[in-house]
């Protein structure tokens, strides 16, 4: 009986081979052809055959599922006819200790496999002062939480191999042992302290920076909208003009108060180049909704939310260049991109950043536009006039 | 206490009466309008369930879009009309897929169907009590959660599209209509949602409260409850101080985009129109949102951790190991999961010197976390494991656990978050901590009260089928986000085609895809077996797994009053499984020390001297005895 089940399942199983090839030939070519009969002819042809294809694999999933409740029933059939023989049926804890086991190195390989393949696809060595830091107690913590992570899954899996349940044998009865929950409550504590006292100050060092704007570093102010970053760099005095949301308009898109004197030298730019090994403030603003600015060869990151300037300050240390001979990859660009849903064009919001030596720097902030562009200027004169002529009006009425 | 116990006893008789009047039941009254909380439960886990397929279905239709970015699937548009133009699903409705997968799983299934299903279902059974003390409020709270679903699913058939924001909802993105399609009528509707799902969440948690408190069964004091009810009488605790903040927040949001108030709106100009709010905060939001939300990922497992832990116990036929230790953790994580919600809000511009705050709480909370997987190791430990697929679901939640808990000491260390917040490392960490470890425990409870909820079995093949599939998947999916976190690729990205550096993660992608696919597929398996068991599966005996607690010693057959005649009195804590010298490898909560005075233990009487002098006088003869032989 078992085995005339066991014909039919291979039967079927050639079957179902057969189908599934000609199935994929069938629709390779129909793939070929769609795009002919699409140019020549209207979508119609193009439409049916794709539901040819949502068809085809809804077939094989339904065939699929045929195959596993076959193996069902013969497995069914098996233990019946095994206990009507009064025969030992399949151990079920055995078959599942077993793919415990299994799992378990597979599992390893493959978490050993993607930690050195994947793993090495991750970001280059971090390219700011405070990064290095960063670096290091990740490599801290990634060593700490490895070496848990393979023992516990380790045991969690050997111990379902080892303990596999049997009529013959009991569990051994152990409702609770002090002293070893202790260790395991102290272990655990004493390795959190060092990382949350490690991480802790790496954190103040990084964030807690006590120079105001303009003072020791160079102030750059990033501005997120949807969908793009607007960039001010502060000219020659070295101070960002002062700016309010009320005067966003026209050409003056980050609303600039030229009452302030320190605005007049402002430049605008495209491309968000620093000097390396000098500190740069990102003083980072946002109109509409929170933004990020993510620059992650960096290690930076901070939002930008509509109302509460924030700033973030990190001192580049190789530059673009030097980054692209270390990656062998002559194109690489160091990147600000959004990194807080935004809306809808938020997987497009980016903005090159290019680091290099001081004096190249200089050459290239000489060549940059003023902020108090001829359009701005133009919108302004005639923004005075109509005040003055409202003034003289009232003026007059008086 | 056993005032309270003795007088519920008392009025167990005119209950029981009131059981038996239940035979006229009509439709309406029996499976709808149901006040009997196992009806109860079934009505949560069956909305629980629908609403995981569809939010699973939500996730491979993103998925699609992240492997394929550049192919066109017309079958899309048919599905979706102009969500999906030419067969593309368009950007908008990426991020609304993404925001209602979110809000879907995390609320509806994870929180509702996890805690409604299995704090209704065992709650009274495991307590014994003849229902939850207010049986009315627990069918609004079904009806609450059921119209919340609706309003929820409904913005699918809103022109502009549901919600879009992420199901954190931060404004001002999701207080500007004008800021993108979704914070439109589909935002209005999600906020109508969460408030409706709020209002039924609290009155489930109150009262699974006060029947913990209030309806024990005579004998079953605190230290004799199961795990199981611990981590539901914790959760309902949480959810009850965490929940109302969110209403909080929710209301001021609804002002701020209804009334022109600027709760959370200041300096805004949007598409180049200066906009009159001053003076809010969006931070504020963010606050009152994760006072909620970081409970809530507590709200999330602690379930998953109770069922884990009985059916651990059950299973391994062993008492879990330091039960004392696994209450006192889920206490700790109660009490320290409300001083953690700034390690959302390291990156957000908030003082740094509470971000460094916030990395301590954050990290402590690792400590009871660390404590409870040891004990789960050292309850397998020289067990006699029998798998069943609720054992191995629950073996797959511990394993989830450590992979996605490992992460969390990453993201709660601020200075690293700095580089890893919002990337893929975070989807990694969290949907392997709290997504895939508590759908394990979910599935895993499932597995083992099916026959206390249906009466019959669910048939065991199919389970591991679906469970290897599942978890083998589920690591093949979010393993490799890791990485792709690591290399700074960011959350909610609708295509990473725009980005050089990106696109050598496509194959990644298409790999995750697939592997997403295949697992969405083996819930197949699952939903045939759960439906052909419940009308065609094995009928069950009293006590299929030889469990120790309350609930099976309830009659199969269900009716309003749970146990016929009197409610049984405790006499024993729930894991007293291959106690040396027992007869059995199991002994009820039943069953009273004095028929089992070969197997007792100097421990068991602690607060007892008189038994334990009995006991003693009992040891005394047997050794006389065997000195005469």
């Amino acid at each position: 009986m078992g085995f005339n089940k066991l014909i039919n399942y291979k039967k079927l199983i050639s079957l179902f081979a057969v189908f599934a090839l000609l199935g994929t030939n069938m629709l390779m070519a129909q793939d070929a052809a769609t795009p002919a009969t699409t140019a020549s002819g209207p979508d119609v042809a193009g439409k049916s055959s794709v539901w040819l294809g949502v068809g085809y694999y809804v077939l094989l999933f339904l065939v699929l599922c045929f195959v596993v409740a076959i193996i069902g029933k013969i497995l069914r059939v098996y233990e019946l006819t095994q206990q009507m023989q009064k025969k030992k049926t399949l151990n079920w804890n055995n078959v599942m200790g077993t793919i415990c086991i299994i799992f378990l190195v597979a599992g390893l390989g493959g978490a050993y496999w993607s930690l050195t393949e994947q793993g090495s696809m991750t970001l280059p060595e971090a390219a700011s002062l405070h990064g290095v830091k960063i670096d290091n107690m990740f490599l801290t913590t990634t060593i700490l939480t490895l070496i848990v992570f393979f023992i516990t899954q380790i045991l969690l899996f050997s111990f379902a191999f080892i303990y596999k349940g049997s009529d013959k044998r009991r569990a051994y009865f152990l409702p609770h042992n002090n002293t070893i929950e202790k260790v395991w409550t102290i272990a655990p504590a004493i390795v959190l302290t060092i990382l949350v006292v490690f991480g802790f100050f790496t954190w103040q060092e990084i964030t807690n920076i006590t120079d105001g704007k303009g003072q020791s570093s160079i102030d750059i102010e990033v501005t997120g909208h949807q969908f793009a970053w607007e960039l001010r760099y502060p000219g020659k005095d070295h101070k960002l003009g002062a700016h309010s949301y009320k005067l966003i308009g026209g050409a003056n898109k980050l609303g600039v108060d030229f009452k302030d004197k320190a605005s007049f030298d402002d430049q605008t730019a495209d491309t968000l180049v620093i000097p390396v090994n000098k500190p740069v403030r990102l003083n980072i603003e946002a109109q509409d909704v929170i933004h990020s600015v993510y620059m992650p060869h960096f290690r930076v990151q901070l939002n930008a939310v509509p109302g509460l300037p924030t700033y973030f300050r990190f001192t580049p240390t190789i530059t673009t260049n030097q980054m692209r001979t270390k990656l062998d990859d002559p194109k690489f660009e160091y990147l600000l991109y959004c990194n807080k849903i935004c809306g809808g064009g938020h997987y497009n919001m980016q903005k090159v950043v290019r680091v290099v030596s001081e004096s190249e720097y200089n050459e290239w902030i000489a060549k940059q536009k003023p902020y108090l562009s001829d359009a701005l200027k133009g919108e302004l004169k005639l923004a005075a006039e109509k005040k003055n002529t409202l003034n003289n009006r009232l003026a007059l009425n008086n | 206490m056993s005032t309270i116990a003795v007088q519920d006893h008392g009025h167990g008789h005119a209950h029981h009466e009131d059981g038996h009047g239940h035979h006229h039941d009509t439709f309406l009254t029996k499976y709808i309008f149901s006040q009997d909380h196992k009806m109860i439960a079934k009505q949560f886990l069956i909305t629980g369930i629908t609403m995981a397929f569809l939010a699973m279905i939500m996730s491979i239709l993103f998925r699609i879009q992240l492997a394929y970015p550049d192919k066109s699937f017309p079958f899309l548009e048919t599905l979706l009309g102009h969500f999906a133009p030419e067969g593309h699903i368009s950007p908008d409705f990426y991020m609304s897929l993404v925001t209602i997968h979110g809000t879907i799983m995390v609320f509806f299934v994870l929180t509702a169907g996890l805690s409604g299903t299995f704090s209704n279902l065992l709650i009274p059974l495991q307590v014994g009590a003849r229902d939850m003390a207010s049986p009315f409020m627990n069918m609004l709270s079904y009806w609450f959660f059921f119209m919340a679903s609706i309003v929820m699913l409904s913005s699918f058939f809103v022109q502009t599209g549901p919600a879009s924001g992420g199901w954190t909802v931060y404004p001002p993105l999701s207080a500007l209509p004008k800021a993108m399609p979704g914070s439109g009528t589909g935002m209005t509707l999600w906020l109508i949602s969460m408030v409706l799902f709020v209002a039924s969440s609290l009155m489930g948690g109150i009262n699974y409260v006060s029947t913990v408190l209030n309806m024990r069964t005579k004998g079953m004091d605190l230290w004799k409850m199961p795990l199981t009810i611990w981590a539901f009488f914790l959760t309902a605790i949480l959810g009850v101080l965490a929940f109302p903040v969110l209403v909080a927040g929710v209301v001021l949001l609804i002002f701020d985009r209804s009334f022109g108030t600027s709760f959370y709106l200041s300096d805004i100009v949007l598409n180049g129109q200066v906009m009159p709010y001053e003076g809010g905060s969006p931070i504020l939001f963010q606050h009152l949102f994760w006072f909620l939300g970081h409970p809530e990922v507590y709200i999330i497992i602690m379930p998953a951790m109770g069922i884990a832990s009985e059916v651990m116990s059950v299973n391994s036929r062993k008492p879990i190991f330091g039960y004392h230790a696994m209450v006192y953790s889920l206490i700790g994580i109660t009490v320290l999961s409300f001083i953690v919600w700034g390690h959302h809000m390291f990156v957000t511009g908030m003082n740094p010197f509470l971000g460094g705050v916030f990395m301590i709480t954050t990290l402590i909370i690792a400590v009871p976390s660390a404590v409870k997987t040891f004990n789960w190791l050292a309850t397998l430990w020289r067990g006699n494991i029998r798998f069943t697929p609720a054992m191995l679901f629950a073996i797959g939640m511990v394993s989830f656990f450590i992979s996605g808990g490992i992460t969390g000491i990453f993201l709660g260390n601020a200075a690293l978050d700095i580089n890893l917040h919002d990337t893929y490392f975070v989807v990694a960490h969290f949907h392997l901590v709290m997504g895939s470890a508590a759908i394990f425990g979910m599935l895993c409870g499932v597995y083992h009260w099916f026959p206390k909820m249906f009466g019959r079995m669910m048939d065991a093949k199919l389970g591991y089928l679906h469970f290897w599939l599942t978890f083998i998947g589920a690591y093949l999916v979010f393993f490799p986000m890791h990485f792709m976190g690591l290399d700074g690729v960011p959350r909610r990205y609708y295509a990473f085609t725009e980005f050089e550096s990106m696109k050598r993660w496509l194959s990644v992608n298409v790999f995750i895809t697939w592997s997403a696919i295949v697992a969405g597929l083996a819930q197949v398996a699952f939903i045939y077996n759960f439906i052909h068991s419940i009308f065609w599966g094995k009928r069950t005996v009293q006590n299929p797994w030889n469990a120790n607690t309350l609930e099976w010693t309830a009659p199969i057959e269900h009716f309003h009053g749970n146990w016929e005649g009197e409610i049984p009195t405790v006499y024993r804590w729930p894991y007293d499984y291959s106690k040396p010298g027992a007869e059995h490898d199991f002994i009820q909560q039943t069953v009273p020390f004095s028929q089992t005075m070969e197997s007792n233990l100097p421990e068991d009487f602690e607060d007892n001297e008189g038994a334990l002098e009995e006991q003693q006088k009992w040891a005394n003869t047997q050794r006389a005895n065997e000195q005469v032989k």
